[in-house]
């Protein structure tokens, strides 16, 4: 081999060449288009395929959205509108229904003058589930809080209420977020409360009667703090007890009396008022809150190593699982009556509400078991050696950690319970679907309007069942304690 | 969790009921049981009272009676002379044959969403994402009322399809029309008619239906034999026999050769007078019913299908590859049967729910088991908890038998583990 060095060759390069911009098929768009829609004769397949489906429904869908017709007071004048502006045989949409009938979709037949009175529930409800749900930082919680009171506000101005009631809820509103800037704290005691405040403003009636229900709960803390002198066991079972029989056998009488003697209160709207989305979210909402606790009880007793719970909670579960809702719907609109003591008669929405609880927890109760069995076994034998009662082990160790694997699970029974709702059409309420589209088609103006009111009601559920998809996502990744 | 023995001579005393752990969980059962006998006793005892003040009784004669009302679609001979028990299976009948179609249809669907959404291509998986988000986040009652409002709004009269020049024309090489009443679908024709066998109660099967069972039954057994074979012999010798024609000829030229002595073809539906005639004319209840279900769990079904084939490492394929194995063999020996086990119990309950989700044939008036016992019949009768309690009876036990059945099948493919 003959020594070579720089020196002896003809030429060579001192500096380093710029590098050569990459081929034009390999670079920008052009790279994208060819990697990701035309890499093999079956993915330019499928591109075409993808444009044909693109190409179908924006040729059938676009005229039919572009000739949407806002202002009309009748299905008739808007086709006359749409004949007379793009030419005899265009077809157009009809959106006047939903500006003319839209309050319907959303409030069913709640009284236009009380509409406040809903809006200010669901700005409240926004509140009382910021600690809950936006706790990650104080800057999420007041985004979240300054956009629901705005809305909130907003809402209210463009449906007009009345100036009293707007700003006693620009105050409420208001006032919440201040609370929640300067003690976050004290709004878990608003969450708290809020069932009974969210009842009271919907459905109004008597402010006797929260009143008296919370009444209750403060003679069950009495019962509880005078019997725990003597066993604390008992104390339990007797602070329970009392404001069960105070809820039961009292509470409706004290209310009533206290009303005679000194009447409080707000105008009462009966359920039958109820209708559109305020009837879904309102039994959505219900059944979210009261299904989540039911079923992880459920679910703890399904995995008991007592016989009798076990399989009592076994029976209950399959049973309610192996039916459908509209056969539980029926029962609370049919059968209720019959199991019931002669004379009583209550709420279909609070029938309806009981059975979709049900319905839901059994689901729930399946998932929660889910993640109690997937947790490592090591887990509760570490709460064992700690020497953690039952309740103790489930409440620090074992369900914090069984319901975090169990997230995606229980939101997406959240979501197919608020699509269930809609089934309450078929015994006899105004959900936003069939109830009260059935109910605009109904009068003359709009008979035979079918796509507009479903694509609206269909874009709101849509918007909120994928909104609480996304959250779980988000939630997930929160919670996501492990380094991965 | 075991205790430290006590020591033998304490004596039982009545606090050791709530504070001795042994006895603890005997005595809150105790309790249990009480209560919930309690709460039993007082809605039997309740029910009692209040049909006692209606003047009714609890019992199941009525299925004895003459049922008077008519059912559109029907898969056994019915007619309103017949009693409430045999309206009450011919819904039920109704209910697996919609839950039966819509699961074969949803699960095709699924799958093949499911897969398309991996695909590579950009733009195709999108759309599929933008179906699947769409389907899965909108009540199924829209879904249903949708399609209901496409058949009866859209679709167009039978007489449409009259004239030189119709204005409508059949679809799928000539074989179906679809009209805002019914969908005509070709109907079977055989030239060879074997007759039929009676079962009873008015009930007749084909001989050829037989026929064609017989030879698909028996020809999935001779390939689980020819296939068994095959792996004796690989073991054996190391060298696998080509099996796959052999398989494919068992599987089919028997059905091939029934086919042809029978002389099976379509009857296409055509227009006579005002409606079609010669095919199939499926109402559109049952059209809308099975579309929206299908559409609606393919939707569920594709996510199960795409998680499970996520949820298969990267490393199995890899390792199989390193091993040599072909692609499509990978997908069959490695892929598949891991993809499986995350796929098959979330399928499971997809496939309960839409039996359930059946139900909503309320919606389009589709007579199923709640369209004719939990419906008409309960109207006509006014026996409404007889009615519900045996409506919800006859769907738990469908319940329990898919998850039934499917857990053993379940079982068979779940990992074997030490």
């Amino acid at each position: 081999m003959s020594k070579t060095s720089t020196r002896d060759a003809a030429f060579f390069r001192e500096t380093m060449l710029p590098p050569e911009p990459p081929p034009i098929r390999e670079a920008g768009a052009v790279k994208w288009l060819r990697e990701n829609l035309f890499s093999g004769p079956v993915n330019t397949l499928l591109t075409v395929l993808g444009l044909a489906i693109i190409w179908f429904l924006v040729s059938h869908f676009w005229d039919w959205f572009a000739h949407s017709v806002w202002n009309a007071d009748s299905l008739a004048q808007c086709r006359e509108i749409i004949a007379a502006t793009w030419g005899e045989g265009a077809r157009g949409a009809c959106f006047a229904v939903i500006r003319e009938r839209w309050h319907q979709y959303m409030f069913g037949f709640y009284p236009p003058s009380l509409y406040w009175r809903p809006l200010l529930a669901f700005g409240l409800l926004m509140v009382a589930l910021a600690p809950i749900l936006f706790s990650e930082t104080q800057q999420i919680r007041r985004i979240v809080l300054v956009a629901t009171t705005v809305a909130t506000l907003l809402f209210m101005q463009v449906l007009g209420v009345p100036t009293a009631a707007f700003l006693l809820s620009a105050i409420v509103m208001i006032g919440a977020t201040i609370l929640a800037e300067r003690h976050a704290g004290w709004l878990l005691i608003f969450s708290a409360l809020y069932p009974l405040i969210g009842v009271f403003l919907l459905w109004g009636g008597t402010l006797w009667a929260p009143l008296m229900v919370l009444a209750g709960i403060g003679l069950g803390w009495l019962g509880w703090r005078l019997v725990g002198i003597v066993s604390p066991m008992l104390a339990v079972v007797a602070g329970i007890l009392v404001t069960l029989i105070w809820w039961i056998g009292f509470t409706g009488e004290a209310a009533g009396d206290l009303q005679n003697l000194l009447p409080l209160g707000i105008t009462s709207v009966q359920s039958e008022k109820f209708g559109g989305f305020l009837l879904a979210i309102t039994i959505g909402v219900a059944g979210i809150a009261l299904s989540l606790p039911i079923g992880i009880i459920l679910a703890l007793a399904r995995r008991s190593d007592m016989f009798l719970v076990t399989s009592l909670a076994v029976i209950f579960i399959e049973f309610i699982r192996g039916v459908p809702l509209i056969s539980l719907l029926f029962v609370a609109s049919l059968l209720l009556n019959y199991f019931l003591p002669p004379g009583t008669d209550f709420d279909i929405i609070l029938r309806v509400i009981i059975m979709v609880t049900v319905f839901a927890a059994a689901y729930m109760a399946e998932v929660i078991r889910g993640g109690l069995a997937a947790l490592p076994k090591g887990q509760y034998e570490a709460a064992d050696s700690l020497g953690l009662d039952y309740w103790k082990a489930q409440r620090l160790i074992i369900l914090p950690q069984a319901l975090k694997i169990s997230i995606p699970g229980i939101v997406s029974t959240f979501i197919g319970m608020f699509k269930d709702t809609t089934l309450v059409t078929f015994v006899g309420l105004f959900d936003p679907l069939k109830g009260i589209s059935d109910f605009v088609r109904a009068n003359f103006a709009w008979k035979g309007i079918y796509w507009e009111p479903f694509i609206f009601t269909g874009a709101i559920f849509f918007i909120i069942c994928f909104s609480m998809s996304r959250y779980s996502m988000y939630l997930e990744r929160r919670l996501q304690r492990d380094n991965r | 969790m075991t205790d430290a023995p006590l020591p033998a001579d304490q004596p039982f005393r009545v606090s050791m009921l709530v504070y001795d752990r042994r006895y603890r969980s005997m005595t809150f059962q105790v309790i249990v049981f009480i209560l919930v006998m309690a709460v039993a006793w007082w809605l039997v005892n309740n029910t009692i009272q209040n049909l006692a003040a209606q003047g009714k009784d609890f019992n199941f004669g009525f299925l004895f009676q003459r049922a008077g009302y008519d059912i559109p679609q029907t898969s056994i001979p019915y007619n309103s002379d017949d009693w409430h028990l045999r309206a009450t299976i011919v819904g039920l009948l109704n209910t697996i044959i919609v839950s039966v179609l819509g699961c074969v249809a949803a699960t095709i669907l699924g799958v093949s969403i499911g897969v398309a959404r991996l695909s590579k291509n950009w733009l195709f998986a999108r759309l599929m994402t933008i179906y699947v988000e769409t389907f899965r986040n909108i009540p199924l009652l829209l879904w249903i009322l949708i399609i209901y409002a496409l058949f009866t709004e859209i679709m167009p009269p039978p007489n449409a399809y009259r004239g030189e020049d119709p204005a409508w024309s059949k679809i799928l090489f000539d074989q179906v029309a679809l009209t805002n009443r019914y969908t005509a679908i070709p109907a079977l024709g055989m030239t060879n008619d074997p007759g039929t066998l009676d079962l009873g109660a008015r009930i007749t099967v084909n001989w050829a239906v037989i026929a064609f069972l017989v030879a698909i039954i028996g020809g999935w057994f001779i390939r689980g034999a020819i296939l068994d074979r095959a792996q004796a012999i690989q073991d054996r010798t190391g060298i696998r026999p080509t099996t796959w024609w052999i398989n494919l000829a068992v599987m089919t030229v028997p059905s091939l050769l029934l086919i042809w002595y029978f002389g099976l073809h379509l009857l296409a539906p055509e227009l006579k007078g005002f409606n079609f005639a010669g095919g199939i004319n499926l109402g559109n209840a049952f059209v809308v019913l099975w579309l929206a279900l299908t559409l609606y769990t393919g939707a569920f079904i594709a996510e199960i299908v795409r998680a499970g084939i996520l949820s298969v490492s990267h490393g199995q394929s890899e390792a199989a590859f390193a091993l040599g194995l072909r692609p499509n063999r990978t997908m069959n020996l490695v892929i598949l049967p891991q993809a499986l086990r995350v796929i098959i119990p979330p399928l499971i309950s997809q496939y309960l729910n839409l039996m359930k989700n059946s139900s909503l044939a309320i919606a389009v008036g589709y007579m199923d088991l709640r369209g004719t016992l939990g419906g008409t019949t309960l109207n006509q009768t006014g026996r409404e908890l007889e009615s519900i309690v045996l409506m919800m009876l006859i769907y738990l036990i469908l319940s329990l038998m898919i998850s039934g059945g499917m857990n053993v099948f379940n079982s068979r493919v779940k990992l074997k583990e030490r």
